[in-house]
């Protein structure tokens, strides 16, 4: 280790050797590493709470766990600042039109983390009307922590999984990040809040079940359908 | 002598017995006793409900509207129920429950929002979720959901989309244990639930503007021509820094003055109270830690409490029980203030630095949580008859605050340390620190102004009403648990402006201090005592009837109403969130402010958004 506090063993290229004595001041290395190293380690999240689970979010940006240490420090308010969406908490339909809203407006490349149950797959919560069944409905998600709330130890593994995922995408011409790749990203359409929250990606679907003339059938009803058509 | 004080020195009976007595007297067509078994409280014509409501106020002293729900009673009477309680402040003693019925069709209650302003939200909500018109309400609109949204869900035949079933446990999944996705059986594969024949082709979703009463969007000039000003309509939140969760704020600006300001929220609402409805009594434990999620272990008494009140003598809770309850609790207030300054520093500027530590101290409270009860933030630690168990002989902690050394110590040890010690100490220093800063003091004195008469009108409990020179609180004026024999004093400030908001709640801190110095020799003395008196089963069934169990939650009055129809589930259950009802006066304290205050004042309300949406 050099005096930067730097380990520059971790960015060593496998194949190309370089001389014991020197490894800790020289490293050869690739581009995409080496970008991938700083840019792992710089990650901004959004500020950005949602509901309890954002409480142990503040705890791990706190004194005690420190995200500090990962340079993920630097919450921004703003989402054209930040590269990480951490969505800490329940998603309700009423809330989710300003989170596709905000995810469209951070720039590439951009990420997103789901923590706690809630945000996963709906939580506790889920089967109320009013909420999302897990934020990956509407806009992708890159890394899931399970817990209710997680504790912040969960959150910080998440985020180092997440570095590590960082670390493995590629910017060259098949470039997996979407901005390194060349084409436009692909704005999430914006859901509407209607009758019920409307996926605009839904149109055909929705058209579809028009013609069959009846309200939206519940879970029990859909269940009492299929034990129908099984027995049948 | 203010208002409310000669309302206090008014009334003509006082013990409830004779004031009701007195009211069918008063009221003989429209006033009858509430004789269901298990019920309280009278049944008022809801035609006379206004000249009702003004009496009990004027003349008998109940001049706060603590809170006020709906019932929805589908097969039973097929009525809809509007439920009052009202209170009188600060003398306190047991509330005066009236209730006003109305069909299921068309149900029409006139709106008491001019005799008790704190009736505005939850006028509000009771429309949006039971569809109930107040009639006279100035601005009646959802509150919760969206304007367009199908049906009123809280009714009991509202079928969302991922119903199974009246109530738990599911048929599905006791006893066989099959567990199923339930996105698999909605054809959208979401939580959706589209009327017959919706589609998206020629939709046209309602514009939220049409909503904004007297709030014209976009920029007005106005002022004479040499001096003009913008009025200015801003949008503060849901993703704003400095809402304290999904909040959203209209404000109606001119210049930077604030002309109107009108609280959007529902962003967080979970549908706590319809899940509610369908868990067993049990059930619903772990959800009320999801309320106010900063004081879980004070939640989870309030709403022990509410069911020991139904079961009616069948469960005892043991004192030590108590010795541990009343201990969670007040170390909940002690986190709950902690996090409270530390964040209202924050909104007033100073960017987490006083924040931090407050959170470090929050978090040696989070440990001995954690070692009782399992978890740091979601105790689910409390049962009807008890709490769940002892505490723990030893305390061990992985990762201490200033190294990786493993902390193992004695709990009682741990206990007096942090309470003796560290606790006093963390208060004077955020004291210190922070109470003579010129730029808090000029920041906060005389701003957010909430003076005594309207705290009471709004309805507005805990620090807020407090600050605002009412000596109020639940733990002396309707005592539960062992409050009665501990000594502490019923803090209060006279000016009703942020500073005094911020300087109550370390008063209030420091009080809990001193209760929790009394907790400690009581802990010895009932070591190995028994910890909970009721029913050790996985479900109970509470007796037909009603309960308004309430409590002095760290933020205010927390109150559980519950309706039982003899089985294992609640029938009703309505939570009196005082982060909800907090906000009500929240568009008066900021008339006439800078709108940089605005972010301060929410700051020093103290709301947290689990429990405002719930
Ligand atoms: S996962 Fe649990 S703690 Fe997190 S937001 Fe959902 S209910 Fe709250």
């Amino acid at each position: 280790m050099n005096n930067s506090g730097i380990d520059l063993r971790q960015l060593q290229h496998p194949d190309i050797p370089v001389p014991e004595e020197m490894q800790s001041n020289v490293a050869v290395t690739s581009l995409s590493s080496l970008y991938n190293w700083a840019r792992s380690r710089s990650i901004w999240p959004m500020l950005f709470g949602l509901a309890c689970c954002a409480i142990e979010m503040i705890a791990t940006a706190a004194s005690r766990f420190d995200l500090a240490r990962f340079g993920m420090e630097v919450m921004r308010a703003s989402p054209r600042q930040a590269d990480l969406m951490i969505v800490s908490g329940t998603v309700t339909k009423k809330m989710v039109v300003p989170i596709v809203r905000l995810y469209n407006q951070m720039p590439e490349p951009k990420y997103v983390l789901a923590m706690g149950a809630c945000a996963s797959g709906g939580g506790p919560f889920k089967e109320g009307y009013n909420v999302v069944s897990g934020i990956d409905k509407y806009i992708p998600v890159d890394v899931y922590v399970p817990g209710c709330p997680p504790t912040p130890q969960a959150l910080l593994y998440g985020l180092i999984a997440l570095q590590k995922k960082i670390e493995k995408q590629s910017l060259g011409v098949s470039a997996s990040v979407p901005w390194y790749g060349g084409g436009p990203s692909e704005e999430i359409p914006v859901p509407i809040l209607g009758p019920d929250i409307i996926d605009p990606r839904h149109a055909e679907v929705l058209r579809k079940e028009a013609q069959r003339n009846r309200v939206t059938p519940t879970v029990a009803q859909s269940l009492a359908e299929r034990t129908l058509s099984q027995g049948a | 002598m203010t208002d409310f004080m000669t309302d206090q020195a008014l009334p003509k009976v006082t013990d409830l017995p004779s004031t009701i007595a007195a009211l069918k007297e008063r009221f003989p067509d429209a006033v009858r006793d509430d004789t269901r078994p298990g019920y309280e409280g009278v049944i008022v014509e809801a035609a006379k409900l206004p000249e009702f409501a003004r009496v009990i106020r004027g003349e008998y002293g109940f001049n706060y509207l603590s809170s006020l729900t709906a019932v929805d009673y589908l097969g039973h009477g097929d009525h809809l129920e509007v439920v009052y309680h009202a209170f009188r402040v600060p003398s306190g003693g047991k509330p005066l429950v009236f209730k006003a019925q109305t069909d299921r069709q068309n149900p029409v209650i006139p709106s008491l929002v001019s005799i008790y302003p704190g009736a505005d939200f939850q006028e509000r909500e009771a429309y949006d979720l039971y569809g109930i018109h107040f009639a006279g309400h100035p601005n009646l609109k959802r509150i919760l959901l969206w304007e367009g949204f199908e049906g009123h869900p809280m009714r009991k035949d509202y079928q969302e989309a991922y119903y199974e079933q009246e109530t738990k446990p599911f048929d599905s999944r006791w006893p066989s244990g099959h567990v199923f996705r339930a996105e698999e059986y909605n054809p959208f594969g979401h939580n959706v639930r589209y009327p017959a024949g919706f589609t998206l082709d020629n939709y046209k979703p309602i514009s939220e503007a049409e909503f904004q009463h007297g709030m014209s969007l976009g920029v007005d000039i106005m002022g004479d021509p040499a001096f003009r000003t913008d009025r200015l309509l801003v949008n503060l939140g849901p993703h704003h820094p400095s809402t304290h969760g999904v909040f959203r704020m209209m404000v109606a600006l001119n210049g930077e003055t604030v002309e109107s300001l009108e609280p959007v929220m529902g962003y967080l609402h979970r549908n706590h109270e319809k899940i509610g409805e369908r868990n067993t009594w049990y059930g619903n434990m772990p959800y009320t830690d999801r309320l106010d999620y900063i004081c879980s272990m004070a939640n989870n008494l309030a709403y022990a409490i509410t069911v020991e009140q139904m079961m009616r003598g069948q469960v005892s809770v043991p004192y030590r029980a108590e010795v541990i309850r009343v201990l969670m609790a007040e170390l909940t207030r002690i986190v709950n203030h902690l996090w409270s300054i530390g964040f209202l520093l924050n909104d007033l500027g100073a960017f987490f630095t006083p924040a931090l530590y407050a959170i470090q101290t929050r978090e040696y409270i989070l440990d001995f949580f954690e070692a009782t009860a399992g978890s740091r933030m979601m105790c689910n630690y409390m049962r009807i008859g008890g709490v769940f168990k002892d505490l723990p002989a030893r305390i061990r902690s992985e990762a201490a605050l200033v190294n990786d050394r493993v902390r193992d110590m004695d709990t009682m040890k741990y206990l007096e340390q942090l309470i003796n010690d560290r606790l006093p100490r963390s208060i004077d220093e955020l004291d210190e620190l922070l109470s003579e800063s010129e730029i808090i003091k000029s920041r906060c004195i005389g701003v957010g102004l909430l003076p005594a008469e309207m705290a009471i009108a709004y309805s507005a409990s805990g620090p807020l009403l407090r600050a605002s020179g009412v000596p109020y609180d639940i733990r002396r004026a309707n005592p539960y648990s062992i409050y009665p024999e501990l000594e502490f004093d019923v803090c209060t400030r006279p000016n009703g402006d942020i500073y005094d908001r911020y300087c109550l709640r370390l008063d209030e801190m420091r009080q809990s201090v001193r209760i929790l110095k009394q907790i400690l020799p009581r802990l010895k003395e009932t070591a190995g005592q028994p910890i909970f008196g009721g029913k050790s089963s996985y479900s109970i069934k509470v007796p037909a009837g009603e309960a308004y169990g309430f409590a002095e939650n760290p933020k205010g009055e927390l109150g559980f109403y519950c309706v039982s129809m003899g089985g294992g589930n609640p029938w009703r259950y309505h939570v009196r969130a005082p982060s909800f009802i907090n906000l009500t006066p929240l568009g008066e304290m900021c008339k006439g402010q800078k709108v940089a205050d605005v972010v301060a004042i929410l700051g020093s309300i103290d709301i947290v958004l689990g429990e405002t949406d719930r």
